[in-house]
């Protein structure tokens, strides 16, 4: 893989045009950045998250490889993961969603050879989406239309100004596209949520929904967009909005030229889960029988979407997939990394660029501390600091180069700041994957 | 005595700068450790920023300080909490066959505890 660019002299600055933040689905790639030293000294045009991103990212000063938390040459961790890996009668590998592409396929072909189960941040984060795709379909379209197009913008269990800042301005809201001249002036800002959020100041109506009822508020728009009545007390019970707030919006949503709602883990992560998602999917393809209208979910890492397209196309399946029996297979539930740690069924894994250590429930955190695992970090983390071994990487699109998927299934390449001492995941994974085929005695390409 | 309330843990952009600075730095752990409550609930429960509390779920227990919420950012008998350690305590591990653990809105309940109990 493309390693980092020659370091300059002591104290002189470089510029490097048009890098590409990595912080976030946005994947904003017209960051301008001045590098001394080996340290990137400003991020021109970064919001407050790539700052802190690419501000933050320097050379970190930890060895490359620890084994049970002590130093160890690169090459003992190599062979020490490629046995933890092949060692155990349940390996899983998960995490992926901050590593370039390039890296994510041959962290699939491990899980190939070893038989194992592979899966992404997906799964806790936009995994029922998926299977909500699969279930009624997605209409979709880039994030260049929404731009070009999008007259009527809306967000649904999503709060961009945290978690994507610079969505409305680069995206979304504010740009003046081909259909849109005037840009923010010709569009009309919706934002459903359980809370007042930052976001919620962006919006030109904002509706306040009661706690799980995310399916119940999407239903309801459902039958009004179907032109079904509905019994106004029961609507404003189940809720928390009147029947004519529903009305109105369905109304805006039916009579707009190019609609989009961009989805969060509000509608994920709530009670309903993928029901949620499939009836605001259902909604939006019952919509394109008045207009054209679109849904996407507003994805969290760098390249959690690289890692769908990854796996989908490794797979067939875009998360949660099982080759145990030496083909894929597929169920959420099954073969999704928080059930196979909390049922105690994982006897050896290996965590790429994730954290379960800080994010996963108590009864899975439990059964990964008592398993031997690989992980691989950039930074240290909860979950570094249990691994059997623990390599730390260079950061990807300040480190090394790649590719990555931007929100909207758009690859973006990456362009390296300076470079970094320890391995890229890919180099890692590209070693653990040689000693895993020979171990197995796997031959030939 | 224990009051109900609906947790939704969530992103904040500390908490996404915390990531980038460190997990083990002070901004991250601060604001992962942070409960924001309404101000409406903060008065009924007699609370001040900075009191410590104890959240139950049926899953789990957990420990934060609280912190007022902005103007109308949450409604009364919402709580809200950045993505981290004690969000994770509280949820369960059941995914309903769907590989997501319910990570929002969480049935809790908090409970002051007495100053300087860590
Ligand atoms: S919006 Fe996301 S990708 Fe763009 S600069 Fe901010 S953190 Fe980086």
């Amino acid at each position: 893989m493309a390693s980092a660019t020659t370091p300059p002299e002591t104290g002189e600055l470089k510029i490097v045009k048009d890098a590409t933040c990595t912080f976030c689905g946005c994947v904003c790639d017209d960051i301008d950045l001045s590098v001394q030293d080996n340290q990137i000294v400003k991020a021109q045009r970064a919001c407050v998250l790539g700052k802190a991103w690419f501000l933050n990212h320097d050379i970190e000063d930890r060895p490359s490889c620890l084994i049970e938390g002590q130093p160890a040459t690169l090459e003992e961790g190599y062979d020490r993961a490629a046995q933890i890996l092949t060692g155990g009668r349940y390996p899983i590998i998960y995490g992926l969603s901050d590593s370039p592409c390039e890296a994510q396929r041959v962290a699939v072909g491990i899980a190939d050879w070893i038989d194992g189960t592979i899966d992404t941040t997906t799964s806790v984060c936009h995994g029922p989406s998926g299977m909500a795709v699969q279930g009624v379909g997605e209409v979709t379209c880039t994030l260049g239309e929404v731009m070009n197009r999008g007259d009527l913008i809306m967000f649904w269990g999503s709060n961009p100004a945290e978690s994507h800042p610079r969505h409305f301005t680069r995206y979304s809201l504010m740009p003046k596209g081909m259909f849109t001249p005037n840009g923010r002036k010709d569009r009309t800002c919706v934002i459903v949520d359980v809370r007042k959020t930052k976001s919620a100041k962006a919006a030109d109506h904002f509706i306040q929904i009661k706690p799980r009822r995310d399916f119940e508020a999407l239903w309801t728009l459902r039958a009004l967009v179907n032109g079904v009545e509905l019994e106004a007390d029961e609507v404003g019970r189940q809720t928390g909005v009147e029947l004519a707030v529903w009305q109105d919006l369905a109304e805006r949503m039916k009579s707009c030229r190019f609609g989009v709602v961009f989805f969060g883990m509000g509608l994920t992560m709530t009670r309903g889960k993928h029901c949620n998602t499939e009836a605001l999917l259902a909604l939006t393809r019952d919509l394109n029988a008045h207009t054209r209208f679109v849904a996407k979910p507003n994805r969290g890492h760098g390249n959690v979407t690289g890692a769908d397209n990854v796996v989908a196309w490794r797979t067939g399946y875009s998360f949660g997939v099982n080759h145990a029996r030496g083909y894929p297979r597929f169920n959420p539930g099954e073969y999704t990394t928080s059930d196979v740690l909390a049922r105690g069924e994982a006897d050896s894994a290996m965590m790429i660029a994730c954290d379960p250590m800080a994010n996963f429930s108590e009864p899975a955190r439990a059964h990964l501390r008592k398993i031997p695992y690989v992980a691989l970090d950039a930074k240290e983390t909860p979950t570094t600091r249990s691994a059997a071994v623990a390599f730390t990487v260079a950061t990807y699109g300040i480190n090394t180069g790649g590719t990555v998927y931007r929100l909207d299934d758009v690859p973006i390449p990456l362009r390296p700041a300076f470079p970094s001492p320890h391995p890229s995941d890919q180099e890692v994974l590209t070693q653990i994957e040689r000693r895993v085929r020979a171990i197995k005695g796997i031959r030939g390409q | 005595m224990s009051t109900p309330f609906i947790l939704i843990p969530g992103r904040t952009s500390k908490q996404g700068c915390g990531i980038s600075e460190g997990k083990y730095g002070d901004n991250y752990q601060q604001e992962i450790n942070t409960l924001q409550v309404a101000a409406a609930d903060m008065q009924r429960l007699g609370l001040e920023s900075g009191d410590r509390v104890r959240l139950t779920s049926e899953h789990g227990q957990a420990e934060a300080s609280v912190a007022a919420a902005k103007k109308d950012e949450l409604p009364e008998g919402v709580l809200f909490i950045a993505y981290g350690d004690v969000s994770s305590r509280l949820m369960g591990a059941d995914t309903h066959g769907s590989g997501m653990p319910t990570s929002k809105g969480l049935d809790v309940e908090i409970e002051k505890l007495p100053a300087n109990t860590n």
